[in-house]
Protein backbone atom coordinates (compact mmCIF):
# COMPACT_ATOMS: atom_id res chain seq x y z
CA UNK A 1 0.00 0.00 0.00
CA UNK A 2 0.58 3.80 -0.59
CA UNK A 3 1.74 6.02 2.57
CA UNK A 4 1.92 9.70 2.84
CA UNK A 5 4.40 11.13 6.05
CA UNK A 6 2.81 14.86 6.32
CA UNK A 7 5.69 15.51 8.92
CA UNK A 8 9.26 13.94 8.70
CA UNK A 9 12.54 16.07 9.23
CA UNK A 10 14.73 13.85 6.74
CA UNK A 11 17.57 16.73 7.23
CA UNK A 12 18.37 14.46 10.53
CA UNK A 13 18.25 11.72 9.19
CA UNK A 14 20.26 8.86 6.75
CA UNK A 15 20.00 8.42 3.16
CA UNK A 16 19.52 4.56 4.37
CA UNK A 17 16.32 6.07 5.97
CA UNK A 18 15.04 7.06 1.99
CA UNK A 19 15.47 3.90 1.10
CA UNK A 20 12.91 2.57 4.03
CA UNK A 21 10.59 4.66 3.06
CA UNK A 22 10.83 3.80 -0.12
CA UNK A 23 11.02 0.55 0.50
CA UNK A 24 7.60 0.48 3.14
CA UNK A 25 5.17 2.18 0.13
CA UNK A 26 6.13 5.79 1.61
CA UNK A 27 6.60 7.75 -1.48
CA UNK A 28 5.76 10.93 -0.80
CA UNK A 29 6.40 12.78 2.41
CA UNK A 30 6.60 16.89 3.76
CA UNK A 31 9.07 18.18 6.06
CA UNK A 32 8.40 21.15 8.49
CA UNK A 33 11.61 23.51 9.57
CA UNK A 34 11.93 23.07 13.10
CA UNK A 35 14.75 23.62 15.67
CA UNK A 36 17.41 21.35 14.81
CA UNK A 37 18.69 20.59 18.02
CA UNK A 38 20.52 23.84 18.26
CA UNK A 39 20.11 27.74 18.20
CA UNK A 40 21.28 28.86 15.16
CA UNK A 41 23.44 32.21 15.40
CA UNK A 42 22.25 34.45 12.44
CA UNK A 43 19.68 34.41 9.50
CA UNK A 44 22.72 32.94 7.53
CA UNK A 45 22.10 29.65 8.76
CA UNK A 46 18.55 29.78 7.75
CA UNK A 47 19.01 30.87 4.19
CA UNK A 48 21.66 27.56 4.51
CA UNK A 49 18.48 25.67 5.95
CA UNK A 50 15.51 26.46 3.96
CA UNK A 51 17.86 26.08 0.87
CA UNK A 52 18.71 22.15 2.61
CA UNK A 53 14.82 22.23 2.94
CA UNK A 54 13.95 23.57 -0.97
CA UNK A 55 16.85 22.15 -3.28
CA UNK A 56 19.44 19.42 -1.42
CA UNK A 57 16.33 16.87 0.36
CA UNK A 58 14.10 17.19 -2.74
CA UNK A 59 17.30 15.67 -4.77
CA UNK A 60 18.42 13.12 -2.16
CA UNK A 61 14.41 11.76 -2.04
CA UNK A 62 14.27 11.81 -5.57
CA UNK A 63 17.32 9.25 -5.86
CA UNK A 64 14.71 6.71 -4.39
CA UNK A 65 11.61 7.90 -5.95
CA UNK A 66 10.20 9.50 -3.48
CA UNK A 67 8.81 13.26 -3.60
CA UNK A 68 9.51 15.23 -1.02
CA UNK A 69 7.85 18.61 0.04
CA UNK A 70 8.61 21.04 2.73
CA UNK A 71 7.17 23.74 4.69
CA UNK A 72 8.73 27.19 5.49
CA UNK A 73 8.61 29.22 9.00
CA UNK A 74 10.11 30.18 12.22
CA UNK A 75 10.25 27.53 15.08
CA UNK A 76 9.13 28.21 18.38
CA UNK A 77 12.45 27.41 19.94
CA UNK A 78 14.24 29.76 18.07
CA UNK A 79 11.32 32.30 18.47
CA UNK A 80 12.68 33.50 21.64
CA UNK A 81 15.52 35.71 20.46
CA UNK A 82 12.74 38.33 19.52
CA UNK A 83 15.64 39.84 17.12
CA UNK A 84 16.48 36.58 14.76
CA UNK A 85 13.24 35.73 14.71
CA UNK A 86 12.33 39.10 13.14
CA UNK A 87 15.10 38.12 11.14
CA UNK A 88 13.76 35.11 9.62
CA UNK A 89 10.36 36.55 9.42
CA UNK A 90 11.54 38.77 6.35
CA UNK A 91 13.30 35.79 4.40
CA UNK A 92 10.40 33.35 4.98
CA UNK A 93 8.48 34.91 1.72
CA UNK A 94 11.85 34.06 -0.41
CA UNK A 95 11.56 30.39 0.65
CA UNK A 96 7.51 30.28 0.24
CA UNK A 97 7.74 31.13 -3.26
CA UNK A 98 10.20 27.68 -4.11
CA UNK A 99 7.78 24.93 -6.30
CA UNK A 100 8.00 22.29 -3.50
CA UNK A 101 6.92 24.79 -0.59
CA UNK A 102 3.39 23.79 0.88
CA UNK A 103 2.81 26.70 3.66
CA UNK A 104 3.76 27.74 6.93
CA UNK A 105 5.41 25.55 9.69
CA UNK A 106 5.86 24.44 11.83
CA UNK A 107 5.42 27.42 13.46
CA UNK A 108 3.73 27.59 16.76
CA UNK A 109 4.52 27.49 20.23
CA UNK A 110 7.39 25.67 22.91
CA UNK A 111 7.14 26.94 26.31
CA UNK A 112 3.82 29.54 25.53
CA UNK A 113 5.98 32.98 26.20
CA UNK A 114 5.85 36.23 25.20
CA UNK A 115 7.90 36.20 22.31
CA UNK A 116 7.07 33.07 20.95
CA UNK A 117 3.71 33.95 20.79
CA UNK A 118 4.52 37.32 19.48
CA UNK A 119 6.44 35.43 16.40
CA UNK A 120 3.47 33.07 16.15
CA UNK A 121 0.80 35.86 15.29
CA UNK A 122 3.16 37.26 12.72
CA UNK A 123 3.21 34.36 10.87
CA UNK A 124 -0.48 33.30 11.59
CA UNK A 125 -0.30 36.99 9.60
CA UNK A 126 1.65 36.32 6.94
CA UNK A 127 -0.28 33.18 5.87
CA UNK A 128 -3.33 34.88 6.14
CA UNK A 129 -1.89 37.45 3.98
CA UNK A 130 -0.78 34.73 1.29
CA UNK A 131 -3.36 31.98 1.70
CA UNK A 132 -0.81 29.63 2.99
CA UNK A 133 -1.70 26.24 4.55
CA UNK A 134 -0.39 26.10 7.93
CA UNK A 135 1.22 23.74 10.12
CA UNK A 136 1.24 24.29 13.37
CA UNK A 137 3.38 22.88 16.03
CA UNK A 138 2.27 22.18 19.67
CA UNK A 139 4.38 22.47 22.85
CA UNK A 140 5.80 19.25 24.53
CA UNK A 141 4.64 17.31 27.71
CA UNK A 142 3.25 19.45 30.49
CA UNK A 143 3.17 22.19 28.10
CA UNK A 144 1.16 20.80 25.48
CA UNK A 145 -2.66 21.56 26.71
CA UNK A 146 -1.79 25.57 27.89
CA UNK A 147 0.22 26.39 24.58
CA UNK A 148 -2.72 24.70 22.45
CA UNK A 149 -5.67 26.50 24.04
CA UNK A 150 -3.39 29.88 23.67
CA UNK A 151 -2.63 28.95 19.74
CA UNK A 152 -6.60 27.80 18.94
CA UNK A 153 -7.17 31.18 20.61
CA UNK A 154 -4.98 33.36 18.25
CA UNK A 155 -5.64 31.62 15.02
CA UNK A 156 -9.48 32.30 15.95
CA UNK A 157 -8.95 35.70 16.07
CA UNK A 158 -7.45 36.10 12.54
CA UNK A 159 -10.72 35.84 10.53
CA UNK A 160 -8.50 35.18 7.59
CA UNK A 161 -7.83 32.08 8.90
CA UNK A 162 -9.81 29.00 7.74
CA UNK A 163 -9.79 25.79 9.88
CA UNK A 164 -9.65 23.75 7.46
CA UNK A 165 -6.30 25.17 5.85
CA UNK A 166 -4.76 24.37 9.13
CA UNK A 167 -3.10 21.37 10.53
CA UNK A 168 -2.94 21.06 14.51
CA UNK A 169 -0.12 18.47 14.98
CA UNK A 170 1.16 16.29 17.65
CA UNK A 171 -2.22 16.42 19.52
CA UNK A 172 -2.55 14.06 22.32
CA UNK A 173 -6.02 12.42 24.40
CA UNK A 174 -5.97 16.04 26.02
CA UNK A 175 -6.14 18.03 23.54
CA UNK A 176 -7.91 16.04 20.54
CA UNK A 177 -11.30 17.09 21.44
CA UNK A 178 -10.36 20.70 21.42
CA UNK A 179 -8.93 21.10 18.61
CA UNK A 180 -11.76 18.66 16.13
CA UNK A 181 -14.14 20.75 17.87
CA UNK A 182 -13.01 23.81 16.38
CA UNK A 183 -12.90 22.76 12.63
CA UNK A 184 -8.83 22.10 12.62
CA UNK A 185 -7.03 19.43 11.00
CA UNK A 186 -5.01 17.68 13.91
CA UNK A 187 -2.00 15.17 13.77
CA UNK A 188 -1.06 12.67 15.81
CA UNK A 189 2.64 11.91 16.49
CA UNK A 190 4.54 8.78 17.36
CA UNK A 191 7.47 9.27 19.53
CA UNK A 192 8.37 5.96 21.58
CA UNK A 193 8.78 8.03 24.64
CA UNK A 194 7.27 12.09 24.80
CA UNK A 195 4.42 11.90 22.04
CA UNK A 196 2.03 9.14 20.84
CA UNK A 197 2.57 5.27 20.36
CA UNK A 198 1.07 3.18 17.19
CA UNK A 199 -1.54 1.78 19.82
CA UNK A 200 -2.47 5.19 21.45
CA UNK A 201 -2.88 6.29 17.88
CA UNK A 202 -4.83 3.92 16.99
CA UNK A 203 -6.96 3.98 20.28
CA UNK A 204 -7.86 7.71 19.31
CA UNK A 205 -8.46 6.80 15.95
CA UNK A 206 -11.45 4.53 16.88
CA UNK A 207 -12.62 7.22 19.96
CA UNK A 208 -12.46 10.42 17.74
CA UNK A 209 -13.00 9.24 14.22
CA UNK A 210 -11.15 9.49 11.24
CA UNK A 211 -12.28 12.76 10.10
CA UNK A 212 -9.51 15.27 9.61
CA UNK A 213 -6.65 13.34 11.17
CA UNK A 214 -3.27 12.65 9.75
CA UNK A 215 -0.23 10.53 11.95
CA UNK A 216 3.33 11.23 11.36
CA UNK A 217 6.44 9.92 12.77
CA UNK A 218 8.07 13.15 12.85
CA UNK A 219 11.25 11.45 12.94
CA UNK A 220 14.14 13.64 13.62
CA UNK A 221 17.74 14.06 15.32
CA UNK A 222 15.64 12.79 19.06
CA UNK A 223 14.24 9.24 19.96
CA UNK A 224 12.16 9.26 16.35
CA UNK A 225 11.35 6.28 14.40
CA UNK A 226 10.95 6.95 10.25
CA UNK A 227 9.02 3.50 10.13
CA UNK A 228 6.50 4.41 12.95
CA UNK A 229 3.63 5.27 10.50
CA UNK A 230 4.19 1.60 9.12
CA UNK A 231 4.26 -0.01 12.56
CA UNK A 232 0.60 1.79 13.12
CA UNK A 233 -0.69 0.46 9.66
CA UNK A 234 0.51 -3.04 11.17
CA UNK A 235 -1.57 -2.33 14.54
CA UNK A 236 -4.65 -0.94 12.67
CA UNK A 237 -3.99 -4.39 10.68
CA UNK A 238 -3.71 -6.09 13.75
CA UNK A 239 -6.99 -4.96 15.60
CA UNK A 240 -8.61 -5.86 12.30
CA UNK A 241 -9.45 -2.56 11.08
CA UNK A 242 -10.64 -2.79 7.03
CA UNK A 243 -7.67 -1.69 4.62
CA UNK A 244 -10.01 1.19 3.34
CA UNK A 245 -10.36 2.90 6.92
CA UNK A 246 -6.05 2.44 6.65
CA UNK A 247 -5.87 3.74 3.27
CA UNK A 248 -7.91 7.15 4.46
CA UNK A 249 -5.57 7.87 7.77
CA UNK A 250 -2.59 7.28 5.78
CA UNK A 251 -3.00 8.14 2.29
CA UNK A 252 -6.45 9.77 1.70
CA UNK A 253 -6.16 12.25 4.77
CA UNK A 254 -2.72 14.03 4.27
CA UNK A 255 -3.47 13.86 0.70
CA UNK A 256 -6.86 16.00 1.24
CA UNK A 257 -5.40 18.57 3.21
CA UNK A 258 -2.35 18.75 1.70
CA UNK A 259 -3.36 19.40 -1.83
CA UNK A 260 -5.08 22.42 -0.79
CA UNK A 261 -1.71 23.78 -1.97
CA UNK A 262 -1.29 23.66 -5.42
CA UNK A 263 1.78 22.54 -5.48
CA UNK A 264 1.05 18.86 -4.14
CA UNK A 265 1.06 16.01 -5.48
CA UNK A 266 1.09 12.72 -4.02
CA UNK A 267 3.07 9.48 -5.30
CA UNK B 1 -16.56 11.20 20.80
CA UNK B 2 -17.96 9.77 17.46
CA UNK B 3 -15.41 6.94 15.92
CA UNK B 4 -15.84 3.08 16.42
CA UNK B 5 -15.70 1.12 19.58
CA UNK B 6 -12.73 -1.26 19.69
CA UNK B 7 -12.79 -3.57 16.95
CA UNK B 8 -11.62 -6.45 19.75
CA UNK B 9 -13.54 -8.01 21.91
CA UNK B 10 -12.39 -8.24 25.78
CA UNK B 11 -10.81 -11.96 25.24
CA UNK B 12 -9.07 -10.61 21.92
CA UNK B 13 -7.84 -7.30 23.67
CA UNK B 14 -6.10 -9.78 26.22
CA UNK B 15 -4.57 -12.20 24.43
CA UNK B 16 -3.08 -9.17 22.26
CA UNK B 17 -1.71 -6.57 24.57
CA UNK B 18 -1.74 -8.63 28.01
CA UNK B 19 2.09 -9.66 28.41
CA UNK B 20 3.42 -6.52 26.75
CA UNK B 21 1.22 -4.56 29.10
CA UNK B 22 2.40 -6.92 32.05
CA UNK B 23 5.82 -5.71 31.26
CA UNK B 24 5.27 -2.14 31.39
CA UNK B 25 3.24 -2.90 34.93
CA UNK B 26 6.36 -4.36 36.02
CA UNK B 27 8.69 -1.41 34.67
CA UNK B 28 7.07 1.20 36.73
CA UNK B 29 7.03 -1.09 39.80
CA UNK B 30 10.77 -1.49 39.50
CA UNK B 31 11.21 2.10 38.56
CA UNK B 32 9.15 2.60 42.03
CA UNK B 33 11.80 0.37 43.86
CA UNK B 34 14.74 1.50 42.17
CA UNK B 35 13.99 5.33 43.41
CA UNK B 36 12.91 3.59 46.99
CA UNK B 37 16.49 1.86 46.76
CA UNK B 38 17.85 5.83 46.68
CA UNK B 39 19.17 6.89 49.46
CA UNK B 40 19.28 10.72 49.64
CA UNK B 41 15.91 11.65 50.06
CA UNK B 42 12.51 10.38 51.93
CA UNK B 43 9.82 9.86 50.36
CA UNK B 44 7.96 13.75 51.61
CA UNK B 45 10.80 15.54 49.76
CA UNK B 46 11.13 13.83 46.43
CA UNK B 47 10.62 16.48 43.54
CA UNK B 48 7.37 17.13 41.86
CA UNK B 49 7.89 14.77 39.61
CA UNK B 50 7.88 11.88 41.80
CA UNK B 51 4.69 13.07 43.35
CA UNK B 52 3.15 13.69 40.04
CA UNK B 53 3.74 9.94 38.78
CA UNK B 54 2.24 8.80 42.11
CA UNK B 55 -0.85 10.94 41.31
CA UNK B 56 -1.26 9.72 38.17
CA UNK B 57 -1.52 6.66 39.13
CA UNK B 58 -3.87 6.68 41.36
CA UNK B 59 -5.80 7.73 37.97
CA UNK B 60 -5.36 4.32 36.93
CA UNK B 61 -7.68 2.83 38.89
CA UNK B 62 -10.37 4.82 37.60
CA UNK B 63 -13.11 3.12 35.62
CA UNK B 64 -15.10 5.03 32.92
CA UNK B 65 -12.73 4.82 29.92
CA UNK B 66 -11.31 8.45 30.35
CA UNK B 67 -7.63 7.45 32.38
CA UNK B 68 -5.70 8.01 29.31
CA UNK B 69 -6.91 11.82 29.17
CA UNK B 70 -6.81 12.25 33.15
CA UNK B 71 -3.43 11.27 33.41
CA UNK B 72 -2.23 13.75 30.52
CA UNK B 73 -4.51 16.48 32.13
CA UNK B 74 -3.20 15.91 35.40
CA UNK B 75 0.76 16.35 34.21
CA UNK B 76 -0.03 19.56 32.31
CA UNK B 77 0.14 22.98 32.86
CA UNK B 78 -3.45 24.49 33.79
CA UNK B 79 -2.74 28.07 33.30
CA UNK B 80 -3.63 30.75 30.91
CA UNK B 81 -0.90 33.10 31.32
CA UNK B 82 1.92 33.24 28.79
CA UNK B 83 5.23 33.05 30.61
CA UNK B 84 7.47 35.94 30.24
CA UNK B 85 10.67 34.27 28.72
CA UNK B 86 11.38 30.63 27.91
CA UNK B 87 15.59 30.66 28.23
CA UNK B 88 16.87 28.27 29.68
CA UNK B 89 13.40 26.17 30.28
CA UNK B 90 12.62 22.70 29.10
CA UNK B 91 9.27 20.42 29.24
CA UNK B 92 10.15 17.86 31.67
CA UNK B 93 6.76 15.68 31.66
CA UNK B 94 5.24 16.90 34.42
CA UNK B 95 4.37 20.61 35.79
CA UNK B 96 5.98 21.80 38.26
CA UNK B 97 3.32 24.46 39.97
CA UNK B 98 4.60 27.43 38.75
CA UNK B 99 7.80 27.28 41.06
CA UNK B 100 10.93 28.09 40.53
Amino acid sequence: MKLIDPHIHMVSRSTDDYMALALGGIHTIAEPAFWPGFDRSGVASFHDYFNLLTVTEPARAARFKVRHYCWIGMNAKEAENLALGEQVLEILPEYLDRPTALGIGEVGLNKNSRNEIRIFERQVALAAKRNELLLIHTPHLEDKLKGTRIIIDILRNEPRIRPERVLIDHAEEHTIGEIREHGFWFGLTLYPDSKGSPARAVDALEIFGSERICINSSADWSVSDPLATLKTVNEMRRRGHPQELIGKVFYDNPKEFLSQCPKFSAA
Amino acid sequence: MNGPSCTLNTPEILDTYFLENRARLLEIASFLDRLDRAQDLSQDTRDFRYQAFLRALELLLEPGGERTRAIQLSFSDPTTEPIESALGLKAVGAWQGGEP
